[in-house]
């Protein structure tokens, strides 16, 4: 069986004082080769927790995950990770960061060069490959983690709220890039994001978690991603789905933030 | 007093300047920085006024030179200095008899580097007759005016006014040259003014230590020459430093990935840290003695907790996105050592190397003080105890200006080494 395949996946965290958060509770995704699938959902649902097991950095409680077949045990190069920020290696150059999964796995520098350069071409890093890491903006910051990624070939992309703590045009442009990636390279992914629009606008496959415990709440399936391909990403915004779907979303996610919040009112 | 009159000149020319220096530069103030709310802690909103910094160190050898007499300040700025030359008073004696008489004491006050001999005066009239004498600059005498007079002591020779003012046993009274007391025996004491100067043996003045950091750099001090005194504090330093590189890193490592480790040194470390190395020398002088061992002891000693806390807490101190990204990239355990938790625990190291470099000049200077055949610390101490001032201070501004030596090279260093330092 291709694929990634979560099976009932529950997860509790054991708290010093004793008790334990139910972060995630039987959550069952399959998501075949090449699907894009956006994760929205209120703060603290499991959205990360969910990420990080799937990454294998967490055991679940319960559950299993198999990718093409064969259980996830632990990180492995097959499943690559874009995190929001501060994952890069800042005592090397942007090509040695982009470079450092084929270098690590002993490759010689004729292998990955080419890769390497053609990658460091596509996010516009080509001038800036020298460079240390503090010498770059958070956008550029961001692609070079997208080419790092890239440049180990992984299966698996796992994307943390990667555009989170850039500026509006920054996020669009990259917004665009990830979906070129995407089509160009055929790989799996699975993108976290706060921003609803973003969610609509890459996912192909969009999942609405709920908290407490996390579970699936509602799954789309949506046309956007595919159209956004070819054409400008502000165009799709005026699809008249496009705005029907975002309120829909939106008011979901209202509707669990006021229950969050009526919820830890009464607590107190 | 003449403390007093240093700090009120030394923030006169503080204030006076800023006013100055400020008004002067007022017409070019309206950049960004005026215009910033000064944040508290960010570093970056007060940067040092280089002009200050200037005026400061040549104020610090102003005030030095002023208070001192020093030649290379100029006369006119000279705090008054002691008073030297032919001093003269009065003094006025009765006898038994109830016959009062007055002669004239002139003393001359020499500077105290040079001999002198009492100036020849005339004897004069009546039965007392007049007197002269030498005191020392910044030194006092006592002037036995009754020997010389046709009315000794026998005959109740008393003095009761020096130049028209009463006087009498215990009293003083104060002339244009200096203080004129009575002893309780009847017997005056001659105190020349001593004026704000600093005497040589409190503090000389500049020039006198330059003349000694030239001396000695050329005839060197105690057997030793002076490269050899400061060569062998560096010497030290550096050697104790690397034993405690050596073996703290490791150790740092080690608490840094092993919770055995952590929790068997933890309570060692945690304890040692807070002692001051100064505190230990006694027990490596037992120990070890006072020889070279003692001393490379100490300063491995009080390098290896430093050096051991910074490589902790380098390694603990990564993002565990780091090692997160690195692991799903491929890498494995020992390849993250490597290309991760070594690279990221650098600055943290290069910041415990800087803290264990000026603890380790200080302790060494402190361990020559207390014991040392050669060093900087042992020269200012021999030199204490013949009461050479200009050498004790040759000394400490050596000590300082290797002190800031070491850190900068730490820096600069720092700089290029790790260059990433605190923009993770
Ligand atoms: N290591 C941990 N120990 C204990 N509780 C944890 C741990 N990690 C996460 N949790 C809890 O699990 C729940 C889900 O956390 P998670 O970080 O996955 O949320 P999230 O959906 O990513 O939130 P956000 O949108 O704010 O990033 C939260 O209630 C959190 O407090
Ligand atoms: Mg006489």
């Amino acid at each position: 069986m291709s694929g990634l395949a979560l099976n009932n996946i529950s997860m509790r965290f054991d708290l010093p004082n004793g008790g334990s958060v139910q972060a995630l509770k039987d959550v069952t995704l399959n998501l075949a080769p090449g699907e894009l699938m956006s994760v929205l959902g209120p703060s603290g649902c499991g959205k990360t927790t969910l990420l990080n097991i799937v990454a294998g950095f967490l055991a679940p409680t319960e559950g299993e995950i198999t990718l093409n077949g064969h259980r996830v045990l632990g990180p492995d190069a097959e499943r690559g990770m874009v995190f929001q920020q501060g994952a890069l290696f800042e005592w090397m150059s942007v090509r040695d960061n982009v470079s450092f999964g084929p270098r690590m796995k002993g490759q010689r520098e004729s292998k990955w060069a080419g890769n390497v350069d053609h990658l460091l071409d596509v996010v516009g890093l080509q001038d800036f490959k020298e460079k240390a890491i503090y010498e770059l903006s958070g956008g550029m910051q961001q692609r070079v983690a997208l080419a790092r990624c890239l440049a180990n070939d992984p299966d698996v992309i796992l994307m943390d709220e990667p555009l989170g703590a850039l500026d509006a045009l920054t996020r669009e442009k990259m917004q665009s890039l990830v979906l070129k990636l995407w089509k160009e390279t055929g790989k799996t992914i699975i993108l976290i994001t706060h921003s609803v629009e973003e969610a609509l606008l890459l996912g192909e496959r969009l999942l609405v978690m709920a908290p407490r415990p996390g579970r699936i709440h509602k799954e789309y399936r949506l046309p956007f991603a595919d159209m956004g391909v070819n054409a400008d990403l502000r165009e799709i915004k005026k699809h008249p789905d496009y705005a029907s779907t975002r309120e829909e979303i939106l008011g979901m996610i209202w509707d669990m933030e006021e229950e969050i919040m009526g919820r830890t009112e009464a607590a107190q | 007093m003449t403390g007093l009159i240093i700090l009120a000149v030394y923030i006169a020319i503080f204030a006076g300047s800023y006013f100055i220096i400020m008004r002067l530069l007022s017409g070019r103030r309206s950049d960004f920085t005026s215009l910033k709310t000064v944040t508290f802690g960010d570093e970056s909103a007060v940067v040092s006024n280089r002009a200050a910094s200037v005026i400061s160190i040549v104020t610090i050898f102003l005030i030095w030179g002023a208070f001192t007499g020093s030649k290379w300040v100029p006369g006119f700025l000279h705090a008054p200095g002691p008073f030297v030359g032919e001093a003269q008073f009065e003094y006025t004696a009765r006898a038994d008899d109830g016959t009062e008489d007055s002669a004239t004491v002139t003393v001359l006050v020499h500077p105290i580097s040079e001999e002198a001999t009492a100036p020849e005066v005339d004897p004069g009239d009546g039965w007392a007759k007049n007197d002269s004498d030498t005191v020392g600059a910044w030194r006092s005498g006592l002037i036995r005016v009754d020997r010389n007079d046709e009315k000794g002591r026998d005959q109740g020779h008393t003095v009761i006014a020096v130049n028209g003012e009463p006087i009498a046993p215990g009293g003083e009274v104060n002339t244009r040259f200096g203080r004129v007391g009575m002893s309780q025996k009847g017997t005056l004491n001659f105190v020349p003014a001593k004026g704000l100067q600093m005497e040589a043996i409190w503090l000389p003045p500049p020039e006198a230590v330059v003349k000694r950091l030239v001396d000695i750099a050329s005839e060197g001090y105690r057997g030793f020459t002076l490269w050899e005194h400061l060569g062998m504090s560096l010497y030290r330093v550096l050697l104790g430093f690397f034993f405690g590189a050596l073996v703290g890193v490791p150790l740092g490592y080690a608490m840094g990935l092993s919770d055995w480790f952590r929790g068997w040194f933890d309570p060692i470390v945690e304890f040692m840290r807070p002692v001051p190395p100064l505190a230990l020398i006694p027990l490596v002088i037992i120990w070890a003695g006072i020889g070279e061992n003692g001393k490379i002891i100490l300063l491995f000693l009080a390098a290896l907790w430093i050096m051991a806390i910074a490589a902790r807490s380098g390694v603990s101190g990564v993002r565990i996105s780091k090692v997160h990204a690195a692991y799903s990239l491929g890498a494995s355990k020992w390849q993250i050592m490597r290309h991760v938790i070594v690279p990221n625990s650098l600055p943290d190291i290069f910041t415990g190397a800087r803290v264990a470099m000026g603890v380790c000049w200080g302790t060494v200077v402190a361990a020559e003080l207390v014991a040392a055949e050669v060093g900087a610390g042992m020269m200012i101490m021999a030199a204490s105890k013949f009461q050479q001032t200009d050498i004790v201070l040759m000394g400490i501004i050596l000590i300082g200006i290797i002190g800031f030596g070491i850190d900068m090279l730490m820096r600069w260093a720092e700089r290029v080494l790790v260059p990433w330092k605190g923009k993770g």
